[in-house]
């Protein structure tokens, strides 16, 4: 039964609709329609087009190694989450314990936390044990903040997932470990990549709690480019964004693919 | 109905551990330092002491400023919720009244922009609003106005900017109560007389009240947290309680009251959470139920 039975929409809820959109594409339009400008101030390309800023970003170090370094730090952090969150996921789903609550909701609280508190004690703990520019220290507190994410979409696809299977491979004689490599982690995979993908974009896009700990050695594209939009709006800018906004669609596309992209953004359970 | 947990015998905690490891030596560690920082005493010559006082507190609850701003960051955060729930409850009804194929389309051009670095949405406005921007020039080709609105480094502009970045949140969480909607009730409404507007607000409306209020409890911790737009977008011109830990802790350097006002920060969002939880459970168990 589809919900248009409460109704259908009329002319005002259409221009209603139509504007909303607007208001949502708008900012997102102007950044990609900008950085084709040829001109040297922020305007539109339509008195003349060029990739020179394009050009710009490719000649600008700090920004390419800004770049690399948050394409590794993603990487690396969402695989560390999920390699944390899958055996936690099986854990909450799969028993009943005292505790079991108080778990969960610990490793969901990155959610909750605002990243600014966590940007604070991060760089006090970095500075009390000299990690202050370390990479490795960025990943890991990286991977604890996309955690969620990964845990999220993991526990979406064990819980409703029946357990047949797995109690007949068990009964045939398979180990734990055989049940779950065969039969389990095949079965769960779509949502554990779901997760991975969801979770290398939260941290590729993170500025707010890694703005406290970059050091000049460990900037992150989203904080070199927060440091460069607060000087100035300058359309080299505009086009480090449109890569960014060309390098989500790309990964929203393979969310689509792997998991649908409706219970990516709509979480249903 | 198929047993799907297994009574534990300890295995849960060495599946959890490295989860759990993590965790505990990477945020309550942390957390927990930060904080004993803001119990520190501060010295402008030497940095944090060794010696324990409440005088940070005691600076932030006795400083009219700190009092100022928290009140600015709430009363954004309600302004922004309001705004949002305005906008994003009827958008979700129009989407959910449209054709499947359509609905997809939409729920990707709305939602997405979720999964876009909130610099980069940002960056885009403050083009828009700038004193030269495409927001005024069109106000002023229209003659709408005589000179630039000043949007940029406003609190007008700060609302807008996190408006567009909120209202995804009060979109989802709008359509997973509305997936729950009885459609019949409201047809029962419209045949046994009840215009439109009367079956929206005594049929359609409190049936969604706990997924607006879910929404607009998210939208709200999350405007109160909000760091690069009111930044970006507010400058020093509207300085909010996130911006202002960020200058105590990177300009001025005193950390101590800058962590005590991140403690500050973090309790009154868990009590918002916890609190307004506690109302909704204890308001709309029928609906749940």
């Amino acid at each position: 039964m589809s919900n248009r039975s409460i109704g259908q929409n009329g002319p005002t809820a259409l221009v209603f609709h139509t504007l909303f959109t607007a208001f949502i594409v708008a900012p997102l339009l102007v950044i990609i329609l900008v950085s084709f400008s040829d001109k040297g101030y922020i305007s539109m390309p339509f008195d003349g087009a060029s990739l020179r800023w394009y050009q710009a970003m490719l000649e600008a170090p700090e920004l390419m190694s800004a770049f690399w370094l948050s394409v590794w730090l993603g990487l690396g952090s969402a695989t560390l989450a999920t390699a944390v969150s899958v055996p936690a996921a099986i854990a909450i789903a799969r028993y009943r314990f005292i505790g079991r609550d108080a778990l969960t909701a610990l490793l969901l609280s990155p959610l909750m936390v605002p990243h600014v508190v966590l940007g604070v004690a991060f760089l006090r703990f970095f500075s009390l044990m000299g990690w202050t520019g370390s990479f490795t220290a960025l990943l890991l507190v990286h991977a604890l903040i996309v955690v969620p994410y990964s845990l999220r979409l993991t526990l979406g696809a064990i819980i409703g997932l029946d357990r047949d299977a797995e109690l007949a491979a068990r009964s045939l004689g398979a180990s734990r470990w055989i049940s779950f490599r065969r039969i389990l982690f095949p079965l769960i995979l779509p949502g554990v990549v779901g997760g991975w993908v969801l979770a290398f974009i939260q941290s590729f896009d993170e500025v707010t709690m890694t703005v406290f700990i970059a050091t000049p050695g460990t900037t992150t594209l989203p904080v070199a480019l927060y440091h460069r939009v607060a000087l100035l709006t300058d359309p080299v800018t505009t086009a480090v964004s449109t890569v960014m906004i060309v390098g989500t669609m790309a990964m929203m596309f393979i969310l689509d693919r792997v998991v649908g992209l409706d219970k990516v953004l709509i979480g249903k359970k | 109905m198929v047993e799907t947990t297994t009574r534990s015998k300890g295995q849960q905690w060495v599946l959890s551990f490295p989860a759990l490891a993590m965790f505990l030596g990477l945020l309550v560690v942390p957390l927990a330092l930060t904080a004993i920082l803001s119990f520190n005493a501060f010295d402008a010559m030497r940095g944090p002491l060794e010696e324990y006082t409440l005088s940070n507190y005691v600076e932030v609850f006795s400083d009219g400023y700190y009092y100022e701003l928290f009140l600015r960051t709430a009363l954004m955060s309600l302004a922004v919720t309001v705004v949002c729930i305005l906008l994003g409850v009827p958008e979700t009804i129009i989407l959910s009244r449209m054709r499947p194929a359509w609905q997809g389309a939409f729920f990707v051009v709305i939602l997405g922009p979720l999964l876009i670095s909130v610099v980069v949405r940002t960056l885009g406005w403050s083009i828009l609003l700038a004193r030269e921007g495409f927001i005024n020039n069109a106000l002023s080709s229209l003659g709408l106005v005589d000179r630039p609105v000043q949007l940029m480094f406003s609190m007008t502009g700060v609302i807008i900017v996190l408006t567009h970045v909120m209202l995804p949140f009060v979109v989802i969480s709008v359509w997973s109560t509305l997936q729950k909607l009885d459609a019949q009730v409201a047809h029962a409404a419209r045949s046994l007389g009840a215009g439109p507007f009367t079956t929206f607000r005594r049929i359609i409306l409190p049936q969604l009240l706990p997924g607006i209020l879910s929404g607009a409890i998210i939208v709200f911790t999350l405007s109160a947290s909000a760091f690069a737009t009111p930044a970006l977008i507010g400058g020093r011109r509207v300085k909010v309680v996130t911006t202002a830990i960020y200058d105590e802790f990177l300009s001025s350097l005193n950390w101590p009251l800058g962590a005590a006002v991140a403690v500050l920060l973090l309790i009154g969002i868990v009590l918002v959470v916890v609190g307004s939880n506690r109302m909704i459970e204890r308001k709309f168990k029928q609906v749940f139920a």
